[in-house]
């Protein structure tokens, strides 16, 4: 469903992205890991177009999201994201922000775009906390309200960005439950994380990126069980022991 | 000051009124357009769409590098021409007001917009919202929150320069103090007074903005 083929991007002189290339297929979970600065959320926000690249090509679905002239507003509507910092919209209650899109992007009724939000979250165990706003709730509940924000759109995918990244170690589960619950109900997912439990349980896939290049992308059992590189060996056996 | 006597002012109190009230209107018709103007200016710089930003920008600079008095007389003399029939002073002035003013604020909502995180508006784009909708519902009521006391601030210096309407013979509170002040020959106590009329509302308004920003940060 997101193909990514021999992508490269710089800023300036700087070379964030060298020929990376994956795909995700449709219902599967790829978790993308690796060193702080290796390119991974930059290479998430390339497949809905927040990040222009300059060579190579990205699909999704009939979608070419590296050709000019394409409707990105249109494909984003179609694909959800969630980011490190949750990203919600301060000067809106957790319904409002659940209904914004819902209304101005896809043309919902009110009513539908209610109904709608508060399905979602309750299904988050949100639903008492509808009315605040989003200061006024935990770093864990907002990213749950996040999560249901970009799910109120139908998405056909999910992009997380380190989405536990932010994230006081007692609300990483709240949030990691919530995911996880997502990707048994076979959401297509595509997931920046450190999380090495959650890619263990959910993940089919794990791309692992170094230095702005793609170094291993393989199937979890394998990822874990036998990592080829050194620098995945590495990596894991930092982030795994302790 | 033997002879100090207050009455001159109780006795031309409706004409001294009638002046407070046009320098007030002017400041508040003046600050609603220059909000209006100024933002579209800010949009059009931050549009990244070169003709856009380029225009505005040069016409910020060109407004911020004449006087205000200038400007004034410009549009007192220039709007006339351009429709073909008198406007009045107080329309010709209005005009320029929020000429000039509409470059100060967009200046200040150019910041303000700059200080709405980047991820904000990832978080629109995310969903599919467009770049006008995207300003609409996220960037500028956010943007706005954080400028209201720098807003209001400009607001009671524009309440201020409106004292420069003398030049195209508007009778603002200034003007109408000086015109009882010389006509009744009490030059001490008009000029006395109509300092502690600006002063009093000028230090209201700068209490109101610094009680807004102790509710921000609180």
């Amino acid at each position: 469903m997101i193909s990514i083929e021999n992508i490269s991007k710089r800023y300036g002189d700087f070379q964030v992205l060298t020929d990376c290339t994956t795909h995700v297929a449709k219902g599967e979970v790829v978790v993308v890991c690796g060193p702080s600065g290796s390119g991974k959320s930059t290479l998430i926000k390339c497949v809905n177009g927040l990040e222009p690249v300059q060579q190579g090509r990205i699909r999704v679905e009939d979608v070419e999201v590296t050709a000019k002239g394409t409707n990105l507003t249109k494909l984003r509507a179609r694909i959800g994201m969630v980011f490190q910092h949750f990203e919600l919209y301060p000067h809106m209650s957790v319904r409002e922000n659940l209904c914004l899109g819902q209304q101005k992007v896809l043309g919902r009724s009110r009513d539908e775009a209610n109904a709608k939000a508060e399905a979602l979250i309750g299904r988050v165990g949100l639903l008492p906390h509808i009315e605040k706003f989003p200061g006024q709730l935990s770093g864990g509940q907002q990213q749950r309200v996040a999560i249901s924000r970009a799910l109120a759109m139908d998405p056909i995918a999910m992009l997380f960005d380190e989405p536990t990244s932010a994230l006081d170690p007692e609300m990483i589960n709240e949030v990691l439950d919530v995911m996880v619950e997502l990707a048994q109900d076979g959401m297509t997912m595509m997931v920046v994380t450190h999380e090495m439990g959650f890619a263990r349980k959910v993940a089919d896939r794990v791309v692992f990126m170094d230095a702005g290049k793609v170094v291993e992308d393989r199937t979890t059992e394998e990822f874990f069980g036998n990592p080829e590189s050194e620098r995945a060996q590495d990596f894991l056996s930092k982030i795994l022991n302790h | 000051m033997g002879d100090f006597d207050l009455s001159v002012i109780w006795n031309n109190l409706p004409f001294l009124w009638q002046g407070l009230q046009l320098s007030l209107w002017l400041t508040l018709l003046a600050v609603i357009g220059g909000i209006i103007l100024g933002t579209g200016l800010a949009l059009m710089r931050l549009s990244g769409i070169l003709p856009l930003a380029l225009a505005a920008a040069g016409y910020v600079n060109l407004i911020r590098s004449v006087p205000l008095i200038l400007v004034i007389f410009w549009f007192y003399f220039l709007v006339p021409l351009a429709l073909g029939r008198p406007i009045g002073g107080f329309y010709s002035a209005l005009i320029a007001f929020v000429m000039f003013e509409a470059a100060y604020y967009s200046e200040i909502i150019r910041a303000g917009i700059q200080s709405v995180r980047k991820g904000q508006v990832h978080a629109g784009q995310a969903t599919g919202l467009s770049y006008w909708q995207i300003q609409r519902y996220v960037v500028l009521p956010q943007a706005f929150r954080n400028m209201i006391p720098i807003l209001v601030t400009q607001g009671i210096i524009l309440f201020q320069d409106t004292s420069l309407v003398f030049v195209v013979s508007l009778r603002d509170f200034m003007t109408a103090s000086s015109i009882v002040a010389r006509t009744e020959g009490r030059l001490a106590e008009m000029y006395i007074f109509a300092a502690l009329v600006y002063f009093t509302i000028c230090f209201a308004g700068s209490l109101f903005v610094r009680r807004l920003q102790k509710a921000r940060t609180a």
